[in-house]
This record gives structure tokens, C-alpha cells and sequence, in this order.
């Protein structure tokens, strides 16, 4: 596993061939769905195919993502307890609009990890921030559970409640990004955007990767692997970027060699976010 | 466990296998119709009798009709149908399917 | 005893035909059969009513060789109203020797089953047809060729034609014909072609007669005995099915993505390069992925071969490609094309592909991207038979194309439960020997004879693996496949296209 979440895909979760090929794309992460990409009378076999999956396929170093359903749903006590029994690695909550949507999920989590054995605080997770309440409450929802991974925006279900739809230049989307990023980013936490669905429009996808990547995202959503190489164009790093990187870390080197404790590059301080920085930009060039 | 009611989990979709459970007098009764059946047609009805066995059901007819499905969903779909088929509202005992 | 590839051929159905011994055929001195030929009287007409009245006129009689071309492929009439009327007609032990046979030519069963066909040669066999032939309905195995083989086997007269039955889209009275005009086109008739100059009398089938002389001259007046009018002789739509549409399926996308980054990252991928593509989602995508790199690298390709389809006459428009060897035609953009595009050249098989010529078009051939039912870890390649050991496919020009200076197989890991890198294929049509590199969705795997591509495709960005991981790879997701049960009886035999044996195929067991 890497810590680059440039491209989660998502896998409908009732649907064997998708799952069995999601093993064979370059997304960093696979999301298998539960919630709405299944109907309610195949939520239990849907969970099941998703269990046995996880066990049995291998899907190499990608980190593993399940979207359960809600708790008061009456299904997701069920997908939480047998996700953990298959050792996913992050559950993925829908519909957050409060710290404490997290704080009960987490409860159910930890309850799980006990009954089956696996580590306290193992099991990570992630929100998806989906109406005007949540996103008014990012911050809270950011700063809930040492657990959570990132906080993503969930664009169709928030455009509904906004009474808008989504347009071809996302400024309906603009004030949602803008508090997901920064609730994130105070928080340290990732920020992730949501899914495009005009899989004809690679035009107008690009153009929207372009603009969360300037607006600070980790990564997005994606629904069809044919998206995966042009967010990692996307966030490739420039030859410029890597060169700096690279130097920042020479620096560092040379200077723990010579035990000194003042480390600067040019002329300039180096310190830990621009450390930071450098190895997140040569992680994103090693995987481009 | 008991097969109590006849259900059916699973698709006709490539990949996938579609089954239909339901109670039998007396043993297991399976009939699979497999678009891998020549390679395949055996271990799915080894395995479909595993999966039987380890729910400890001893009488249960099972009609197949699978299109290359894996064995994780073969298992998958199997355990659907038996949950569907039993009695009462057994909740799914994660930490002990294998 | 065995073949080079490992199979054995009982002695009891092997004939005169030698066991495959290697891709580098001997060469020696060919003598060529010659057709008869009954010249036309001064004032004769060639026109006659009907296929009826046509086969009267023939003297066709029992125990003779007749052949078609596949040139209209899943939209051919031609083969099924022939058959009819010769069935009708009493007559039996036929011989029939087709450039290939598809899904529409299951009413053949029924022939078989009569007595009126009891041998054939063929380059491919699918649906009903297959099935039969696959569970021994014909007591003769079918002799299965390449259409370089085929071009081969006519000219040396292994197959002698007594009648070729040729479905034209437009002739004249006098039997000038060609693919590319009238009611029903379907471009090249690059396989009639052979048909047309070997065999002993040869009747044209029409729907579009046309003012003489009927130009191009495809099919020459100087070959041809007589002429048929029909009402309709195919579907214009049956000859793109299965070949044409542009995939959108991620897999394949990804298989064509690591074809493109293996020409182009190989030493061949320079100006005045040469390739072949075939057919199928993930070919089309990687003449139009090839084509991206070809205008962004500034380099231009001599030649394309093959059976062309509409994505290749793109390439030819935007001046990517200077000529088009054209043997067949897969859609019908590129059957109108080659009416209209100086640098679209209508070939023959023996031009194409045969090995026994003067010097093949394939030949001259850089890269080749060929796709495969099986693959095995010696590199063999099966297009014929299914996973289940039934007839299935089609060799085509596959071990024909398969000599070119990189040739690459592309297929998916696995299909449904399916693994398609395998211990060992079913049957054995391209001859590991010929083959260079095996695409999947996952990764490449470079014949290890091929030292100078391994050290030029490493370090590259391209997952490359052996064979054997591959196929480890496969088993691992699918378990592994029981073997096919097979009966003694030869269904048919494959020869390689030098008319060596390959391979045979046996009964399946029901």
C-alpha cells in the first residue's frame, strides 16, 4: 500500500465479473459498493460476494475500500461486522452530516474488532460528505475519529439537496470543495472528490481532475478504469517538482550525516512540510 | 441448519451462477449446468456439497445454472441461498464462514 | 512419432503430408498444377439461368471438388443455395473446399449427414457446423488450412478444384468481376482469386451485372466458364459482424494500451515500419492507439496488410500509411474503400501469404498482433478450438502472419473461468517457434529465444513476466481446468502452411 489515493474506483457490489477484474486496473484504491449500486433485496448477497472476494481474490498492494450502508438502514451492522471479518482496510461511511454519524460507526467498529478479534483502531475509515449540512460540518466531521483516512464529496446526492444539478464548470460545487479541502487539510487528513459520469466526455473530466488538482485534492472517485490514466497524468508530477524533491531530500540526508541541525537548501530553511511535500511528490512520479 | 423454503440467489450474467435451493426428502440432490462444465462441472458440485457439509444441511435439492462464475462467488451465492432458505432470521455468522 | 510441437500423428490419417519439422519450410523446386480449360466458341454466352441449369451444364457428378471463397463471411448466401441444389440433384461424395466457413454455414450439416459432403478442407469452423464436425459427424477429417496453406495446397494441386462456385458483387456478360461495385460489395476477392486461376471450370454468382468491360478486373473473363444471376447474393451487413466495433470494454482497452507501448518502445517502431492488425475490440484499438503515437513521433509505416477494417483506412486518409495490401475486407467502409483509394491494393492469398511463392507479403512484414483462443508456455497458439476442444475458430492468416520480425499475441489472462495462458493448447495452429510476445491485461511475456527483446522491452514501464507465471497466474484465479476428454477418431487435421502436419483434432467425448 502506498499513501497515494490518486484514483478510487468504484465496484458495484453485486457483480462478480467487476469484482474479479478490479484486481487488474492501476487505481491506488478499489471501493466496492454496498449501498446504492445495490438494491435492497441483494444487499445480503451483495455483502457476501464482497466477503468471499476480499478472502479469495488477490488484488496485490491496492488498498481496499467498502461503502456499507448506513446504520439505521438495518443493513449496515451487518456489512460493518462482516466487512471486518474480511479484513478490509477502510470502511467508507455515505451520508455523513455530523461528528457523531461518525462516532456511532465507530463505536459499531470497535465492537467488531473485540467479537472478531482483529486490533482496536485497525479498521480505518472514511466519510463521504453529501448535503449542505455536512459540508457546513466538515470540520467537525474531519476532526471526529483518529481513524478517518480522508473526507469525500459526494456531488450527486448534494446537488440534489442544494436544488441544482451538476454543470460543466462545477462552480455549483465550488463553496462543498472548498470546505472539504480545508477541513481536511487542518485535520491532515485527505480530501477525495467525487465521481464524473459522462464517461464519453473525456474532455470535460479532464478539465474537472484539473481543477481539484489545483484545488489541493488527493485524489477522486472514479467509476470506470478507462479514468485512471488521466488523473495519474494529471497529478504527475513536472521534471522541476522531482528535481526539487529530490535535492530537498539530499539535503536532508547530508545534513543527518553531518548531524547538523539546521538544514536549508539555497539558502532557504528546509522544515517538515516541505520535507513532506518532496516525498509525497516523488511517490506520485515513482507511480506515474 | 435446514432447508425450509426454496430460494434463489445469483444472476444468469457471465461470471456469475444462479441458484436455486430448496428442500429435499431425503439427500443432496445437484444439478449444474455449467458453460465451464467439461473443465469444471466437478469441483462445482465438490464444492457446491462442501459448502452443504460445512452448514451441516443434509438434505437440500440445488439446481445450477453457471457462466464461468469464480469460487468466490459460487460460495457467495451458495451462502445466499442457504440464508434465504432456512428458518427464522439467522443473522450470518461472520467470524466462523471460511 | 511426434511433430516439433509434441503431437502425434496417427500414421493411418497422415496421407502423404510430412510431420511439421519447423517454421523455415523446405524450399524445393515446386511444380505447379495447371487447370483444364474448354475454351469459348466465338458468339457463346456465359449467362446462364439458374444454379440448376448451371450445374447441367457443369456435368457435376459425384466424388468432385468444388470450392467457394468467404470473402461475404457471416452474410454469405452463396455456399447454403449451391449446396441446396446440389443436394436436390442426387449428387453425393462431394468434396468441398471453401477459404473458410462461419457461423451462416450450418444448413452444411445436414449435407454431411446425407452423403453429400464427405470431404472438406477449410480454414475456419464455427457454430453448428463445428460442433458436428467436433462430435464426428463427418467420417473423413476435415483438412484444416491457413490461407497461405490454402493458396499453397491449390498450387501445387493437393487441392484440385473441379468447380469453383464464386459469389461476385458485379460482373459483366463476359465474367470481368470485382468486390467493389454493385448491390451486394464486399471489397477484395483476394482468396476468389486463387479459385478463379486453378480451378478446371468457374461459375461467377451475381446479383449486379454491369456493362463490359467491368473494371477493376478482379476476377478475369479469361478464367471464368459461366455466370449466374441471382437475386441477392449475401447481406452487406453480415460482413463486418463480430469485426468491427470499437470497444469500449476496459480489459481489452488495456491489452491494446501494452500492445501500442510494445511496438513502440521495440526497435521496429520506426519510419517505414510495416504491420498487420487483424480483427476484434482490442485490434481496433491498437491501430487507433498506434496511430496517436505515429502523428506524435512523426513516423509513417510502408505497409499494412491483412484484412483491413475502417480504423486502417484512417490511417491510409491521414497519410500514416502509404499502400494497403488488401486481401480481405472486414467492413464495409473498407470494401468501398479499396473502390476508391489508389493506395488500397486488392492482393491475392498466394501474394499474401503463401510459402511456396517467389516471396509472400508477409514476408516483409515488421509487426503482427494476433489474438488466440490458448496460448501455452512453449508459446503455442490455438485459434481453432475452444477451451471445451470443440471446433470453434478460424486459422486464417494467423501462422501465416505469425513469421513477421515481432510478432505479438494478444489475449486476455483469463475468459469468465477460462484460463488462456495454458500448459498446454488443445490445438496447436502457430508454432511457438513463430512467436514472439503474449499481451495480457496484467503484463507481457517475451519468448526467451528473443534475448534482444527482453533487454530492449526492460526497464520500460511494461510489466513483463515468464510464460510460466503468467499461466500460474491464470490457474490462480480460475483453479485448475480438468482436461478435455477426447475419443480416438481424428475429426480433422491441421496443417501447418507449408503443408506439413501440425496438429490433428480429435472426437470430443460427449
Amino acid at each position: 500500500m502506498t499513501n497515494l489515493r490518486r484514483t478510487m474506483m468504484f465496484v458495484p457490489g453485486n457483480h462478480p465479473a467487476m469484482i474479479r477484474d478490479a484486481s487488474i486496473y492501476a487505481s491506488d484504491s478499489i471501493m466496492f459498493d454496498l449501498e446504492d449500486a445495490v438494491s435492497p433485496f441483494e444487499k445480503d448477497s451483495a455483502r457476501l460476494l464482497v466477503y468471499h472476494a476480499l478472502k479469495m481474490v488477490d488484488y496485490g498492494e491496492k488498498e481496499l475500500i467498502v461503502r456499507i450502508n448506513s446504520l439505521n438502514s438495518g443493513f449496515g451492522f451487518d456489512d460493518i461486522e462482516a466487512m471486518i471479518a474480511a479484513d478490509v482496510d477502510v470502511i467508507r461511511l455515505p451520508k455523513t452530516e455530523t461528528a457523531k454519524d461518525i462516532k456511532d460507526v465507530e463505536e459499531v467498529i470497535e465492537s467488531y474488532e473485540r467479537k472478531l478479534g482483529r486490533e482496536v483502531g485497525s479498521t480505518k475509515m472514511m466519510a463521504a460528505i453529501e448535503s449542505a449540512k455536512g459540508t457546513l460540518n466538515a470540520l467537525e466531521i474531519a476532526e471526529s475519529s483518529k481513524r478517518l483516512i480522508g473526507i469525500a464529496l459526494g456531488a450527486e446526492d448534494y446537488v440534489t439537496n442544494m436544488k441544482t444539478r451538476r454543470y460543466p464548470n462545477g462552480n455549483e460545487l465550488l463553496f462543498a470543495r472548498s470546505m472539504i479541502i480545508h477541513a481536511a487539510r487542518s485535520v491532515g487528513i485527505m480530501a477525495f472528490d467525487t465521481i464524473y459520469t459522462d464517461l464519453d466526455n473525456e474532455e470535460g473530466f479532464k478539465a474537472e481532475v484539473e481543477l481539484i488538482h489545483q484545488l489541493g485534492f488527493d485524489g477522486k472517485s472514479i467509476i470506470n478504469p478507462r479514468q485512471i490514466k488521466i488523473v495519474n497524468e494529471i497529478y504527475r508530477p513536472t521534471k522541476k517538482e522531482i528535481n526539487h524533491a529530490l535535492d530537498v531530500i539530499n539535503a536532508i540526508e547530508e545534513a543527518n550525516e553531518k548531524k547538523s541541525g539546521v538544514i536549508a537548501l539555497n539558502g532557504k530553511m528546509i522544515d517538515k512540510p516541505i520535507v513532506e511535500r518532496a516525498k509525497y511528490v516523488l511517490s506520485l512520479a515513482n507511480h506515474s | 441448519m435446514e432447508i425450509i423454503n426454496q430460494s434463489t440467489s445469483g444472476t444468469l450474467e457471465s461470471s456469475d451462477i444462479q441458484i436455486i435451493l430448496g428442500p429435499n426428502k431425503q439427500g443432496i440432490d445437484i444439478d449444474i449446468r455449467s458453460s465451464v462444465q467439461k473443465q469444471f462441472g466437478e469441483h462445482i458440485d465438490m464444492l457446491i456439497r462442501k459448502i452443504l457439509s460445512d452448514k451441516m444441511i443434509e438434505h437440500a435439492k440445488v439446481l445450477v445454472v453457471d457462466n464461468g462464475a469464480l469460487d468466490c462467488t459460487i460460495r457467495a451465492r451458495m451462502e445466499t441461498a442457504i440464508y434465504r432458505s432456512i428458518e427464522g432470521n439467522q443473522r450470518v455468522e461472520w467470524g466462523v464462514i471460511k | 512419432m511426434m511433430n516439433k510441437v509434441k503431437r502425434e500423428i496417427p500414421e493411418e490419417v497422415r496421407g502423404n503430408n510430412k510431420l511439421f519439422a519447423g517454421v523455415n519450410t523446405d524450399c524445393k523446386v515446386v511444380q505447379r498444377a495447371a487447370p483444364k480449360v474448354r475454351p469459348i466458341k466465338l458468339g457463346e454466352e456465359k449467362l446462364v439461368a439458374s444454379i440448376e441449369e448451371v450445374i447441367n451444364k457443369l456435368n457435376l457428378c459425384d466424388n468432385m471438388t468444388i470450392s467457394f471463397h468467404h470473402h461475404f463471411r457471416e452474410g454469405d448466401y452463396i455456399i447454403n443455395l449451391v449446396m441446396d441444389a446440389i443436394a436436390k440433384k442426387g449428387i453425393k461424395n462431394l468434396t468441398i473446399a471453401p477459404s473458410s466457413l462461419t457461423n451462416v454455414h450450418a444448413p452444411l450439416v445436414h449435407h454431411i449427414k446425407t452423403g453429400v459432403i464427405t470431404n472438406m478442407t477449410t480454414s475456419g469452423l464455427r457454430g453448428e457446423l463445428g460442433e458436428a464436425i467436433s462430435n464426428g459427424v463427418m467420417k473423413e477429417p476435415v483438412r484444416l488450412r491457413s490461407h497461405g496453406g490454402r493458396a499453397r495446397a491449390i498450387e501445387a494441386g493437393d487441392i484440385k478444384i473441379d468447380v469453383a462456385f464464386l459469389g461476385v458483387p458485379s460482373t459483366d456478360l463476359y465474367g470481368n468481376a470485382n468486390g467493389v461495385k454493385g448491390k451486394t460489395i464486399c471489397g477484395s476477392l483476394g482468396y476468389a482469386q486463387m479459385d478463379a486461376k486453378y480451378a478446371d471450370q468457374v461459375v461467377l454468382l451475381t446479383d449486379t451485372i454491369l456493362p463490359y468491360p467491368n473494371t477493376p478486373i478482379s476476377i478475369a473473363q479469361t478464367d471464368v466458364d459461366y455466370i449466374v444471376k441471382l437475386d441477392k447474393i449475401g447481406d452487406s451487413e453480415g460482413i463486418g459482424i463480430g469485426a468491427t466495433r470499437f470497444t469500449t470494454n476496459p480489459k481489452e482497452l488495456q491489452i491494446a494500451e501494452l500492445v501500442k507501448e510494445v511496438i513502440t518502445k521495440s526497435v521496429y517502431f520506426k519510419n517505414g515500419f510495416s504491420f498487420q492488425t487483424g480483427t476484434g475490440g482490442a485490434a481496433l484499438a491498437v491501430t487507433r492507439f498506434l496511430a496517436e503515437e505515429m502523428k506524435n513521433n512523426s513516423i509513417k509505416a510502408s505497409f499494412a496488410l491483412g484484412g483491413i477494417t475502417k480504423p486502417m483506412l484512417t490511417l491510409l486518409e491521414e497519410n500514416l500509411v502509404d499502400t494497403i495490401l488488401d486481401v480481405q475486407d472486414f467492413d464495409k467502409e473498407a470494401a468501398i474503400s479499396l473502390g476508391q483509394q489508389e493506395r488500397q491494393i486488392e492482393i491475392s492469398a498466394s501474394y499474401y501469404a503463401d510459402p511456396h511463392n517467389k516471396g509472400a507479403a508477409v514476408n516483409q512484414l515488421d509487426v503482427v498482433i494476433l489474438s488466440a483462443l490458448e496460448v501455452d508456455n512453449q508459446f503455442n497458439v490455438n485459434v481453432m478450438t475452444g477451451s471445451d476442444g470443440v471446433l470453434r475458430g478460424a486459422i486464417g492468416g494467423h501462422c501465416d502472419a505469425a513469421n513477421a520480425k515481432m510478432t505479438i499475441i494478444s489475449a486476455p489472462l483469463v475468459r469468465g473461468r477460462i484460463p488462456t495462458i495454458v500448459d498446454r493448447v488443445n490445438t496447436v495452429i502457430t508454432p511457438g517457434e513463430s512467436v514472439d510476445v503474449i499481451v495480457t491485461e496484467i503484463g507481457i511475456a517475451i519468448n526467451p529465444k528473443r534475448r534482444d527483446l527482453i533487454a530492449s522491452l526492460s526497464d520500460q514501464g511494461i510489466p513483463i513476466f515468464t510464460i510460466d507465471a503468467l499461466q500460474e497466474k491464470a490457474y490462480e484465479i480460475t483453479g485448475t481446468p480438468k482436461p478435455i476428454e477426447y475419443e480416438d477418431k481424428v475429426v480433422a487435421l491441421v496443417e501447418y502452411r507449408d503443408g506439413t502436419l501440425i496438429d490433428k483434432v480429435l472426437q470430443v467425448k460427449q
